[in-house]
């Protein structure tokens, strides 16, 4: 099992959330997060006083699924979230040691 | 960008030439020697036989009343609240809300008395205390044309909103009950007495200044102790290096907008009736506060390379405290030029001079109400000729005798309620302590002071 952690344009959530649905992911969990990569943040003015805004608002995915779907979500976002401009994102692919579904205790892919 | 640059100047230029025809053109107004007689000798008349109640008058004096406590609840409270952060919000709610409460029962008690009344051989300072606890004031007593319960209800809403305004200055940190201290402090040794000076009968009236709906009094008045405040109070923690956008610019376009439209009530409600006077001063509101909107949208534009929805409404309001001494003397040409250099002006008090000075008067009002009030002030003498398309100076004035009367109100407001806000200020930080600590300020006024917050989301 592996659990892909995506950070993506927030706008694009939707297209992303029902090409992952189309291929069969059973569930996301979605947070707003900030942060900055190579994409520069923007400058506010309020009556002449100046802020630099560094961070920019981004939307987290954390899908937990098995292995052999791992490509197929990865080619998914990409292919969804992708608008060809700098801040598109990022996606991380980690190993995940145990999953366990809390109402019936099933341990393993099953519970996904 | 240098193309959107080149539009935006041939727009303020265009702009710019816009004003200078209009103003000439103002300047070939036809006399009206006879109609003018007329208006005297009609006017004799009127003051020969004993005023009665005229319904009229007395339908738009309540109307107008009301339209004047719409500015402070909820216009101002909206407005400011959307500028200050969202930990803040409700505490520049409160102290608003809580202005309309203390100040009204204060103007009950004494205000009114010492603000309107005849004062004796001390006249030229302070009214009396005859109508103390409003003793007198009666179902059947009258102020010209309209009830006195109507007339003084009217000047309570103004010795509401002035207070309410010097909020802006010392936003985000104040104490709540030094802030109600300061305020019955300042409305009894600073409001009341200007405003004797100015509209019941003291050294400003007798001396010939012009201040129709309360440049002094309330602009200039709030803009001087609100610098003050800012100064004795220091900066907000963190000020200038964090930033402190404002948390929702939709109340604040929400209670701009309600601004502009109650100072309808404001200006032409001060005339008192529902005669000429009164619509040319809301004639000349509307223009003045139309002009100031675009100054500050293209001035902003040209500055900055984008006009701001904060830039628009802070214009409009600039446009709405310049045009108030003036609104019943001058002409609709006078009231744009007025609306575009009072704009001008605390444009670049509120955005240039405070950053290059490092003060930190939260929301604008010495550089908005202060400032704009000031510019008014002084072109109320100016506009008034009758060349300019004004009422015309009073006989034996001339237009500079007028603008050099018009000085000397503003400097002794400025002097007077600077001194007075400085002293008070001191005073009440000897007694309460004026700032919350350092770590209320970090969790916010609404939580550390009312136990609440604004948004539970």
């Amino acid at each position: 099992m592996k659990l892909v952690t995506a950070i993506i344009k927030p706008f694009k959530l939707d297209d992303v959330r029902e090409a992952l649905s189309g291929i069969g992911v059973q569930g996301i969990t979605v947070t707003e997060v900030k942060g900055f990569g190579r994409q520069k943040g923007h400058t506010e003015l309020y009556r002449g006083a100046e802020y630099v805004v560094d961070f920019l608002p981004k939307v987290k995915l954390e899908i937990a699924v098995d292995d052999s779907l791992v490509d197929k979500v990865v080619e998914a976002i990409c292919s969804t979230a992708n608008t060809g401009k700098i801040g598109d994102g990022k996606i991380f692919i980690y190993d995940l040691e145990r999953a366990i579904r809390i109402r019936t205790g099933e341990i393993g892919p099953s519970a996904l | 960008m240098t193309r959107t640059m080149q539009a935006i100047t041939r727009f303020g230029l265009l702009w710019l030439i816009l004003l200078v025809p209009t103003l000439a053109l103002a300047q070939l107004e036809p006399t009206l020697e006879p109609a003018e007689t007329m208006v005297a000798l009609v006017e004799e008349a009127a003051e020969a036989a004993e005023p009665t109640l005229d319904s009229g008058d007395t339908a738009w004096m309540l109307t107008a009343t009301a339209l004047v406590l719409f500015m402070t609840l909820p216009g101002l409270s909206l407005f400011y609240a959307g500028l200050v952060r969202a930990k803040n919000v409700l505490s520049v709610l409160m102290q608003c809300f809580a202005m309309a409460g203390l100040m009204s029962i204060i103007w009950a008690v004494y205000g009114y008395s010492l603000a309107f009344t005849d004062g004796g051989t001390f006249n030229q300072w302070i009214g009396s205390l005859d109508k103390l606890f409003l003793a007198g004031v009666t179902v059947d007593s009258l102020e010209g044309t309209i009830p006195e319960t109507v007339f003084m209800t009217f000047q309570m809403t103004f010795a509401i909103i002035t207070p309410a305004l010097i909020v802006g200055a010392f936003a985000e940190r104040m104490k709540f009950s030094a802030m109600l201290w300061f305020m019955a402090l300042w409305l009894t040794l600073v409001y009341i007495p200007v405003a004797h000076w100015v509209w019941g009968g003291g050294w400003m009236e007798e001396m010939g200044a012009l201040d129709f709906a309360g440049g002094t009094v309330v602009h200039i008045n709030a803009g001087v102790a609100a610098l003050v405040a800012a100064l004795v109070l220091g900066k907000r923690k963190g000020y200038p290096t964090t930033a402190m956008p404002p948390h929702n610019l939709t109340l604040t376009v929400i209670g701009a907008a309600m601004l502009w439209v109650g100072w309808f009530g404001f200006n032409a409600g001060s005339e008192l009736a529902a005669n000429g006077t009164a619509g040319m001063a809301m004639a000349v509101t509307q223009l003045a506060t139309a002009t100031a909107v675009l100054t500050w949208m293209f001035a902003e534009w040209i500055d900055h390379g984008k006009p701001s929805v904060l830039g628009i409404a802070t214009g409009a309001v600039a446009g709405l405290v310049s045009i108030t001494p003036a609104a019943g003397s001058v002409g609709p040409m006078g009231a744009i030029a007025i609306g575009f250099l009072g704009a001008l002006f605390a444009f670049l008090a509120s955005t240039k001079i405070k950053k290059a000075l490092g003060y930190d008067d939260s929301l604008d009002v010495w550089g908005v109400h202060g400032v704009a009030g000031i510019v008014g002030a002084l072109l109320t003498g100016v506009f008034v000729a009758a060349s300019l398309g004004g009422v015309g100076l009073e006989e034996g004035m001339t237009m500079g005798q007028q603008v050099w009367v018009q000085f000397v109100s503003v400097v002794a407001t400025l002097v007077y309620g600077g001194v007075m806000s400085f002293i008070l200020l001191k005073v009440v930080d000897l007694i309460v302590g004026l700032r919350v600590t350092e770590e209320q300020e970090t969790q916010g006024l609404d939580l550390a002071l009312h136990d609440e917050r604004g948004y539970s989301l």
